[in-house]
């Protein structure tokens, strides 16, 4: 029933508007299982906002709300983000 | 050099549709001129923005279909029943028609011939056209990286760039059709939905260590992916596109 | 400055009655299907609705408690936060009301929380009075996974983000605290005819 999940490419063109970098090769650490990877590869869920999840443990990585003149993001699960820039 | 090429111009303009191409009877190649377009890699994808005349958007995300060529921009658009926004792209759209556009997106689910392989391009319906991308940059590069595509479809109707993949197979490219729901008289290839057995006969093996790009629906992707790891292939060689439920 | 698209329409419905929909959201016909994680599925027979925090007892239902109780058909326009409003959605489930029956608290608040980590915050007030109900069905069957079932909340007169999925139970509380998309820039009220969607509306 998680047909709906996509991938952090599905939300690259957002994260590009508001890091000003790529970020679907950034490399995260999940604040839950210490898993590292790429944020292409989290799992993507749309409801209100964007939600990215751990692939291993679900851990909410990140959530993103945006309207037409502000982002707010929550990074409550990640605890380190290597971004190539 | 690399990084400039990954950030391109990510501000939303205005793209002219000059061509369209239809692939099958639900699948319409859609080509844009987009005015100081950077050039783009082999599987990032754009996204459209479409506003009604009350203000109402929508907006979607669409793989490139084409190998980097100038400003021209082609996507490969599946018409979905209920879609919302495929139709007025398959049906309404016409050339000297432009829509608001951004790209080129993404950096990790994209290959360029200079990574190597050997390729494995898994395809599931629509999926296939970011991989057509790869496929189509490594033809114009000249590049002979061992290469095989395993695209399944409903019918043979549904293959989309059908005589296009029978006229690049050959020096180091392989396609594996698999028709899950019909198979025309005479059909000796796959004919059931892509499983681990499948995938063990048409794939590299792990000491190969092949490089894999898996794109189509949601459940086919994780299906696929889950079954690439039971196989023992490294799980961080397997890069996934989803295309939710429907893919398209 | 965005440009039309010529003869883009979407799949909006017309012949909508404007004073049903709240300013900046559009009808729809479909149901659209948001989630912030995956779909849980509780099996019925460890389901059980809770109300706990500021009250003397906990209470609890099981699914089978929880069904005994008397409910009824509601009829709502829901409005989302990303702009679609579905009018007239049938539901049947089991009014807060009567979930706080008899309960004396001196909260002024309740947190909705959901399996899978989600939560909601309103005030006592909004839930109660006729103005919130725990669903368990949608236009006559038992309400499918993907759109919160076993169980949600119906909240309609706030944005749906406030109506939690997979819902579990209810804190009472005191103080206020804002919830899974609260934190993070929706609204903390979420009225949408005053189109309350983001913090600081």
């Amino acid at each position: 029933m998680n047909e709906l999940r996509l991938d952090g490419n599905a939300v690259a063109g957002l994260l590009q508007e508001v890091f000003a970098v790529e970020m679907t090769t950034a490399i995260g650490t999940c604040s839950g299982c210490s898993t590292a990877g790429p944020v292409g590869a989290a799992h993507l869920y749309r409801g209100a906002g964007i939600v990215l999840r751990c692939p291993h443990c679900d851990n909410v990585l990140a959530k993103i709300v945006k309207n037409d003149s502000r982002v707010w993001i929550d990074l409550p699960g990640i605890r380190t983000l290597e971004v190539t820039v | 050099m690399a990084g400039t090429a990954l950030l391109g111009r990510l501000t939303w303009q205005l793209a002219e549709l000059v061509e369209v191409v239809a692939e099958t009877p639900h699948v319409k190649t859609i080509v844009f001129d987009v005015p100081g377009w950077p050039g783009h890699r082999a599987g990032q994808h754009v996204d459209v923005r479409l506003t009604a005349e009350d203000g109402y958007q929508a907006e979607r995300s669409y793989s490139i279909a084409s190998a980097s060529d100038g400003t021209r921009v082609a996507l490969t658009v599946q018409r979905l029943e209920d879609g919302e926004v495929s139709p007025y792209l398959t049906d309404e759209l016409r050339p000297g028609d432009k829509i608001e556009l951004r790209g080129p997106i993404g950096g990790y689910f994209v290959w360029e011939p200079s990574e190597g392989g050997p390729l494995m391009l898994v395809a599931g319906g629509s999926g296939i056209v970011p991989l057509m991308a790869m496929i189509r940059t490594r033809a114009a590069a000249d590049d002979d990286t061992e290469t095989r595509l395993l695209y399944s479809t409903r019918s043979q109707d549904d293959v989309i760039y059908r005589d296009e993949l029978e006229r690049l197979s050959g020096n180091g490219l392989t396609v594996v059709h698999t028709l899950t729901d019909s198979q025309p008289p005479g059909w000796t290839s796959y004919a059931r939905r892509v499983d681990a057995e499948m995938l063990a006969e048409v794939t590299p093996a792990p000491a190969n260590r092949p490089r894999f790009y898996a794109c189509g629906p949601t459940p086919f992707v994780e299906a696929v992916a889950e079954s690439l790891v039971q196989l023992g292939h490294d799980p961080r060689a397997i890069k996934t596109e989803r295309f939710g439920p429907t893919g398209g | 400055m965005t440009v039309v698209s010529r003869g883009f329409r979407g799949r909006r419905a017309a012949d909508v009655n404007p004073a049903r929909v709240p300013p900046g959201q559009y009808v729809t016909r479909d149901f659209p299907v948001l989630s912030a994680g995956p779909t849980p599925h509780t099996a019925l027979q460890l389901w059980d609705f809770s109300i706990i925090g500021e009250l003397d007892q906990p209470r609890g239902w099981t699914w089978e408690q929880f069904r005994a109780l008397p409910s009824e058909e509601i009829t709502r326009d829901i409005h989302c936060v990303t702009k679609w409003s579905k009018l007239d959605t049938v539901w049947r489930g089991v009014a807060v009301d009567t979930l706080l029956e008899g309960i004396e608290t001196s909260a002024e608040y309740v947190t909705a929380y959901s399996d899978g980590g989600y939560t909601t915050n309103l005030p006592l007030e909004d839930v109660t009075g006729g103005k919130a109900w725990v669903v368990f069905a949608y236009e006559g069957q038992p309400l499918a996974p993907e759109h919160g079932g076993p169980a949600r909340m119906l909240v309609p007169h706030h944005y749906f983000w406030k109506s939690a999925k997979w819902v579990r139970g209810l804190r009472l509380q005191s103080t206020d605290e804002p919830g899974f998309w609260e934190t993070n820039g929706y609204h903390n009220y979420g009225d949408p005819w005053q189109e309350q969607r983001y913090s600081g509306d």
